[in-house]
């Protein structure tokens, strides 16, 4: 395995360790714990109160990675919680009913802010809601994010968002963590943060080269996604992209594809864009099934729904309430279905795609419903292969191999066919 | 508008002409409308509520559209959405693709869950002429903070509104409208009230025919029809049966059939109230019609009268503490949580709900459905037993 791979990977290792670290001493530290979502996460903000976030719903994959998530929705479900709603949600009440023991086997400690940022997910709401019941003694803060119905944000959602940031987030966070705000530590963090997404955006477009050095859909959810959201305003946030970056680069001058658990992809075969989720019970699997047909995802907008880079938006230190606004109204799932084939239709074309997958997933409405429309719509414009899968989140009972495996066979095959009618022409 | 005179029917002709409109999905009384008011325009909405105060006083009538239920056959609807999503956006996209909805200028989808949400995105995409708008309802209920950015949205609604009809809405017509639709819920209230006290002369499916009509006519016709109906119910003759008193919540969005309805009240429970319709009564008090600013009284009631549903942010479980509360007032034997199946905002709020019944000592059961539900029996031996069991510990 590339020693420069192995840099960042241990950064990796060593960052996320130290964070449950954290985690599990705050009782002896007195450091106050924030819950909130990926899609509008405040970091910077939660940063600069010395809080420590906890993510419900990367609990809930690192669950579903450890085979724990069955046993965890099982436990919910018999608490009442129906078999058709949002297996993270379930995954995580689960987890908290069986003692709330975190991905490193440590146990969470409980919130003392539940950060209810609505951002392009309804079921979000319902969860912290369901959380706070749980958490009678927990602060709540909601922070409602409209959504870019019109394809654009609108001036009077702007000013909404930074009341609410003012008004109702900046409050409750004073008073839970005792600390005044302090706008230099916070813009202090917003313009790492932007140091960060510029390194983030190359990696990502690092796909445009072939071979891909990267693979955007596992590889972005594996190892470049997760610092990004967890750790962005911090100077190790910079450096591990700045170190992940240079692996990249690597990679790109020696026409290396990307590393899978199985090895270097060695002939890049298709290149795909997909939308949607992937699946974390069998997410070794899953991606095999990719690797053994030589097929590398160039785009994916799973790694959009903490944020969207690619367009040039960066957290900004000049009037931060804004920017954070804008950074949370603009996440993938909180725009409209004509921007996210937008959003489709250029990494097909920029990425140069071969073709275009849809991982549909049962319990996730945000992003399921209209996915049939984005494919038709996506094929009539591109003239491109769609093809279409379903699995869950974290959910085992539904993940079928056989299923998955004759779909997506299908779909290689009429990648195939297309190769040298595209060719001749 | 020139129709039947509301005010002769008799009980039975005023739950026929209901039924007729429930049943009609080419929307004849629409089309009707719109001839005999020709510069007016038609803006469908989706669940579950939306200012129709507005839409109204732009000279526009306001059609709910609840799905078709099992009157359709899906045939071009599941090639939209995918088999574990709810069934209404599937009636409702065929009905757009069948033409059922031609003479709809425009749809309105209420910020209430992901499917609505995204539904507005095909919309967009699929009938790309009309007006189409996503109506984001604060979930910050500081006047200051929800309600500045409310009364955007709805100015922003205003002025698409005039734009598709080249029609001002001023502040008189504003106010009569709101007038209007007070004068709508008063009517309705006294209605629940009556039904709640002599379930047994109107049965739960006359009930809900009466109320989902209304979604459909104009607030006028709606109210004419009330009026009389007022009356006449009163004069049906029928004998209280030996039947628990139930509240029946979760539907406020696809529509349990009516066949649904109809069994639980056979099985043995009066639906003394429901949440089929419930954005008809989404103000609890009225609304102030002799403001000079009209648009602030419709914010102002949004934050402060409106009621606690799934669709609303509630961290503290108000809606678990009125339903309680509305049990206790109606003197109901026990709840049915009676939901569509995939409904996130529904289903989500179930289990405490459920917890907050627990903790106020009232008896529930639970079941989903779809709209085009055929078969009952399950649910009709649920509820018998529910009813049985209820008596019994009585
Ligand atoms: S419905 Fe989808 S976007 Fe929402 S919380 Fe669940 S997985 Fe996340
Ligand atoms: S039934 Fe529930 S999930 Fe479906 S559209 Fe209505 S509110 Fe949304």
């Amino acid at each position: 395995m590339d020693v420069q791979k192995e840099n960042s990977m241990v950064k990796q290792k060593q960052m996320l360790a130290e964070h449950f670290m954290e985690l599990s001493q705050v009782r002896e530290t007195g450091k106050k714990v924030a819950y909130t979502f990926v899609p509008g996460n405040l970091t910077e903000l939660i940063y600069a109160f010395d809080m420590l976030p906890v993510y419900p719903e990367i609990n809930s994959l690192q669950s579903g990675m450890r085979q724990k998530s069955r046993d965890y929705i099982r436990e919910a479900e018999e608490a009442g919680y129906s078999e058709d709603v949002c297996s993270y949600v379930k995954c995580d009440i689960g987890m908290m009913l069986q003692g709330n023991i975190g991905p490193t086997g440590q146990q969470l400690p409980p919130p003392d802010i539940l950060l209810l940022s609505y951002t392009g997910c309804f079921v979000f709401m319902k969860w912290f809601e369901n959380l706070k019941q749980f958490y009678p003694d927990a602060e709540i803060a909601m922070l409602h994010i409209p959504y870019q119905e019109s394809g654009k944000i609108e001036a009077g959602a702007i000013e909404y968002v930074k009341q609410q940031l003012r008004n109702e987030v900046i409050p409750k966070f004073e008073k839970v963590s005792g600390k005044k705000f302090d706008a230099d530590k916070l813009a202090e963090k917003m313009d790492l943060s932007a140091s960060a997404e510029d390194l983030l955006v190359e990696v990502f477009d690092s796909a445009r080269h072939k071979p891909s050095p990267i693979d955007a859909y596992f590889g972005g959810v594996y190892y470049i996604g997760p610092i990004f959201t967890a750790f962005r305003g911090s100077e190790s946030c910079v450096e591990y992209y700045r170190e992940l970056l240079n692996e990249v680069n690597y990679r790109v001058e020696k026409k290396l594809g990307p590393i899978t658990p199985d090895g270097i992809l060695e002939n890049e075969r298709f290149r795909l864009v997909v939308e949607g989720p992937p699946n974390w019970t069998h997410f070794r699997n899953f991606w095999q099934i990719f690797y053994e047909m030589g097929a590398v995802f160039v785009g994916s907008t799973y790694t959009r729904v903490g944020g969207i880079y690619d367009e040039g938006f960066r957290h900004s230190s000049q009037d931060p309430l804004r920017s954070m606004a804008e950074y949370c109204m603009g996440c993938y799932t909180n725009r409209n279905l004509p921007q996210r084939i937008d959003l489709l239709e250029t990494f097909i074309t920029r990425y140069h795609a071969d073709g275009f997958l849809v991982n549909s997933i049962k319990s996730c409405n945000s992003f399921s419903a209209g996915q049939l429309v984005m494919m038709r719509e996506l094929e009539e414009r591109l003239e491109i292969p769609v093809g279409f899968i379903e699995t869950d989140l974290v959910d085992p009972r539904y993940y079928s191999y056989s299923n998955i495996k004759n779909r997506l066979d299908s779909f290689f095959q009429m990648l195939d066919q297309r190769r040298p009618v595209k060719s001749a022409g | 508008m020139d129709y039947p005179a509301f005010k002769q029917f008799d009980y039975s002709q005023s739950i026929a002409f209901a039924r007729g409109l429930v049943d009609d999905l080419n929307f004849s009384y629409v089309s009707r409308w719109k001839k005999a008011n020709p510069s007016a325009r038609v803006i469908g909405f989706l669940p579950i509520y939306i200012p129709r105060e507005i839409i109204h006083a732009a000279g526009m009538l306001p059609v709910g559209l609840f799905g078709a239920g099992d009157r359709i056959p899906v045939v071009r609807g599941d090639a939209f959405f995918q088999s574990y999503i709810c069934h209404l956006p599937r009636t409702v996209v065929e009905l757009l693709l069948n033409g059922n909805l031609d003479e709809f200028d425009g749809f309105i989808f209420p910020s209430i869950c992901d499917v609505i949400r995204n539904m507005s995105g095909i919309f967009m995409l699929q009938s790309k002429n009309r007006y189409i708008r996503y109506l984001d309802f604060p979930q910050n209920f500081d006047e200051q903070i929800g309600g500045v950015f409310y009364r955007s949205e709805l100015e922003r609604l205003m002025e698409d509104l005039q734009k598709l009809n080249n029609s001002g809405i001023d502040t008189q017509r504003l106010n009569i409208s709101i007038d209007l639709y007070n004068k709508n819920r008063k009517l309705l209230k006294h209605l629940q009230d009556f039904r709640a006290a002599h379930p047994h002369k109107m049965s739960a499916v006359d009930y809900y025919l009466i109320r989902r009509a209304g979604n459909i006519m104009s607030v006028e016709d709606f109210n004419d029809l009330l009026e009389s109906l007022l009356e006449s119910v009163k004069n049906v003759e029928a004998d209280e049966e030996d039947k628990i008193r139930v509240v029946v919540t979760g539907s406020f969005c696809e529509q349990p059939p009516l066949g649904l309805i109809k069994t639980i009240e056979n099985a043995g429970c009066y639906i003394v109230d429901d949440d089929f319709q419930l954005g008809l009564g989404w103000m609890k008090k009225d609304t102030p019609s002799d403001t000079s600013d009209p648009v602030n009284a419709l914010v102002q009631a949004y934050l402060q009268d409106s009621i606690r549903s799934s669709a609303v942010y509630d961290s503290e479980n108000e809606k678990g503490d009125q339903l309680a509360e509305k049990v206790k007032h109606l003197n109901a034997d026990g709840v049915i949580f009676c939901a569509p199946s995939f409904c996130d905002p529904a289903l989500l709020d179930r289990p405490h709900l459920e917890r907050a019944m627990d903790r106020h000592h009232i008896r529930h059961f639970s079941f989903q459905y779809h709209e085009n539900l055929g078969q009952f029996h399950v649910i009709k031996e649920q509820a018998g037993t529910f009813a049985d069991m209820i008596k019994l510990w009585e």
